[in-house]
């Protein structure tokens, strides 16, 4: 087990694409696109930390979360405390809400699940529902914590620490979750990973083919 | 994703550099001359007397956009090394192949390889268009190194890859000056001299490959690859050889090509170089900057990269293979695919 927690943003990745994952996290590369950049303007206006009551709810910015039990730690962008000190995570999106990106769905659900995790472990309280808000179409998407979201959360985290333990980078996915991806030059999906025909560079060719 | 953008060139002695909120302002004399989005600029490279504020310095290394100090004449002093970039496990890798004769030899091979066949490409190019006299012995300098390209798998330590190197070098630096159509006899080239140039287009390809080295060893610092320890260049102390190692495959392309094409359109001439006494030649200011233009103009130009099959400025190469390089080193790909122009 590796003597550091992870970052709850890399479970989402990993979810996303393992390779990604290991690209940002073990080759410790990054790329921005228009969609990270995007995201990283709301959390800096997100994480601008603080806190404020709204009648019975209290709503805490920029969270430092732990779980101690899962080795995870993060920063939670809105959580409410309602009655009874019951915590609900709210994660801001940037993107409207999701029609068909089907695994980006998932992913983001899996990334509130593991606060709550964390949530749970901090408050001592089971915390069973949170939400997904998508900005750009002003939209709560309300996400419930189900055992099989749990344990996809766990199964990403043993994926991560496995990568992390190997150092090796998994093969790339060269699917459609690569249009989407800012490190598309660094993993270069859709190139041959040997040389591909007509490439030689012993070639004692005399003219260009 | 990798955006191309300018590098600053600086060669007015007694230029100030300053940060002017987002801008770098450029004064000569107290005077501006220019500001310049920080954002438009990937890095700075400056000649001799030029002054930056402490201010700018900062700001470029934290947004990792090096620094590099030349002399007046255009030699290497120093660059900026931003906090460092890329995994420390690519680091080991790069270490653990330096020491590995057989891999070792296998990307000093491919290297070679690269530059070989840009150099044939080079000629064979230059044949089609060139007058009849010329074209035969072009296209023969293009078959002898043709057949140094068939040794070079048989090669069997990296010495023996230099020889077949060197060997093909003389026959494409012999016919060199055939591929010039202005001035032949003022550029004649007898012999590739480097530091100090004996004559003008050894001036101007010292000039030129110190430019595209550094170009190189900031590829190699950006993906996280250290510019010092290459495979088919000797390990030497203060020598960047990777950067190196990186530039051989663009040499023909990116340095050799920028000097025909100049000299040949006539923007280079004779009046841009001075002859000291006791045979050395340098390029005067004038001609340093038409060159840097010009190799900016060419930066931009679009290439298919023949393994990514993607369209990559020119000026992007470097940094593609420094990538595939480090992809090669850690494993995720089986070879080093060197870049070969078309």
């Amino acid at each position: 087990m590796p003597p550091e927690p992870l970052l709850l943003s890399s479970l989402a990745q990993y979810a996303y694409c393992p390779r990604r994952c290991a690209l940002v996290h073990v080759e410790q590369e990054w790329a921005d696109n228009i969609w990270t950049v995007r995201g990283e303007q709301l959390h800096a206006r997100a994480h601008g930390g603080g806190e404020e009551a709204r009648g019975d709810v209290r709503i805490l910015r920029a969270l430092p979360l732990v779980s101690r039990q899962h080795r995870l730690s993060g920063v939670a962008d809105v959580v409410e405390l309602r009655p009874g000190d019951v915590p609900y995570p709210v994660e801001y999106k940037s993107s409207r809400y999701p029609k068909t990106h089907r695994l980006g769905h998932f992913v983001e659900a899996l990334q509130l699940c593991a606060q709550a995790l964390c949530l749970e472990e901090m408050f001592s309280q089971p915390v069973l529902q949170g939400a997904l808000y998508h900005i750009a179409s002003r939209k709560r998407r309300e996400v419930t914590f189900t055992p099989a979201l749990r344990q996809a959360v766990l199964e990403a985290r043993d994926g991560v620490w496995a990568l992390l333990e190997s150092g090796v980078l998994p093969p790339p996915a060269a699917d459609d979750r690569c249009q989407w991806c800012s490190l598309q030059e660094e993993c270069e999906p859709f190139a041959p990973r040997d040389f591909p025909r007509g490439y030689d560079p012993f070639s004692t060719a005399l003219e260009e083919p | 994703m990798r955006q191309l953008l300018n590098t600053l060139y600086v060669q007015t002695q007694g230029t100030y550099l300053h940060l002017d909120t987002d801008n770098i302002r450029v004064e000569v004399e107290r005077e501006k001359k220019a500001m310049l989005p920080l954002h438009h600029v990937n890095g700075v490279v400056v000649f001799g007397n030029v002054l930056l504020s402490p201010f700018l310095i900062h700001r470029l290394a934290r947004e990792h956009k090096p620094v590099t100090w030349l002399s007046e004449h255009g030699r290497f002093l120093a660059r900026t090394e931003t906090p460092v970039r890329g995994s420390v496990l690519l680091r080991m890798a790069q270490h653990d192949c330096a020491g590995d004769r057989e891999r070792t030899l296998a990307v000093a091979r491919y290297i070679a390889a690269g530059k070989l066949q840009n150099q044939k490409t080079a000629l064979l190019r230059a044949a089609r268009e060139a007058a009849e006299a010329d074209a035969a012995p072009l296209r023969q300098a293009a078959r002898d190194i043709n057949d140094q390209i068939a040794c070079l798998p048989l090669g069997q330590t990296v010495d023996e890859v230099r020889g077949i190197e060197g060997t093909a070098a003389r026959s494409y630096w012999q016919v060199f000056p055939l591929m010039l159509r202005q001035h032949r006899e003022f550029f004649w080239l007898s012999e590739r001299t480097r530091r100090p140039a004996r004559d003008p287009i050894n001036a101007l390809l010292n000039f030129v490959y110190t430019v595209l080295a550094n170009e190189c060893a900031s590829a190699c610092q950006t993906v996280g690859l250290d510019p010092q320890i290459g495979f088919l260049h000797a390990l030497r102390p203060g020598r960047a050889s990777l950067a190196l190692d990186l530039m051989e495959e663009l040499r023909p392309i990116a340095a050799d090509r920028a000097i025909l094409t100049l000299i040949n359109r006539g923007q280079i001439t004779p009046r841009d170089f001075e002859q000291h006494e006791g045979g050395v030649v340098t390029l005067r200011e004038e001609g340093r900057k038409t060159v840097l233009a010009h190799l900016n103009e060419r930066r931009k130009e679009e290439v298919t990269h023949p393994l990514t099959a993607r369209k990559t400025p020119l000026g992007l190469v470097p940094h593609v293979q420094a990538r595939l390089l480090a992809q090669h080193l850690r494993g995720d790909r089986p070879h080093y695919p060197p870049y070969l122009h078309r």
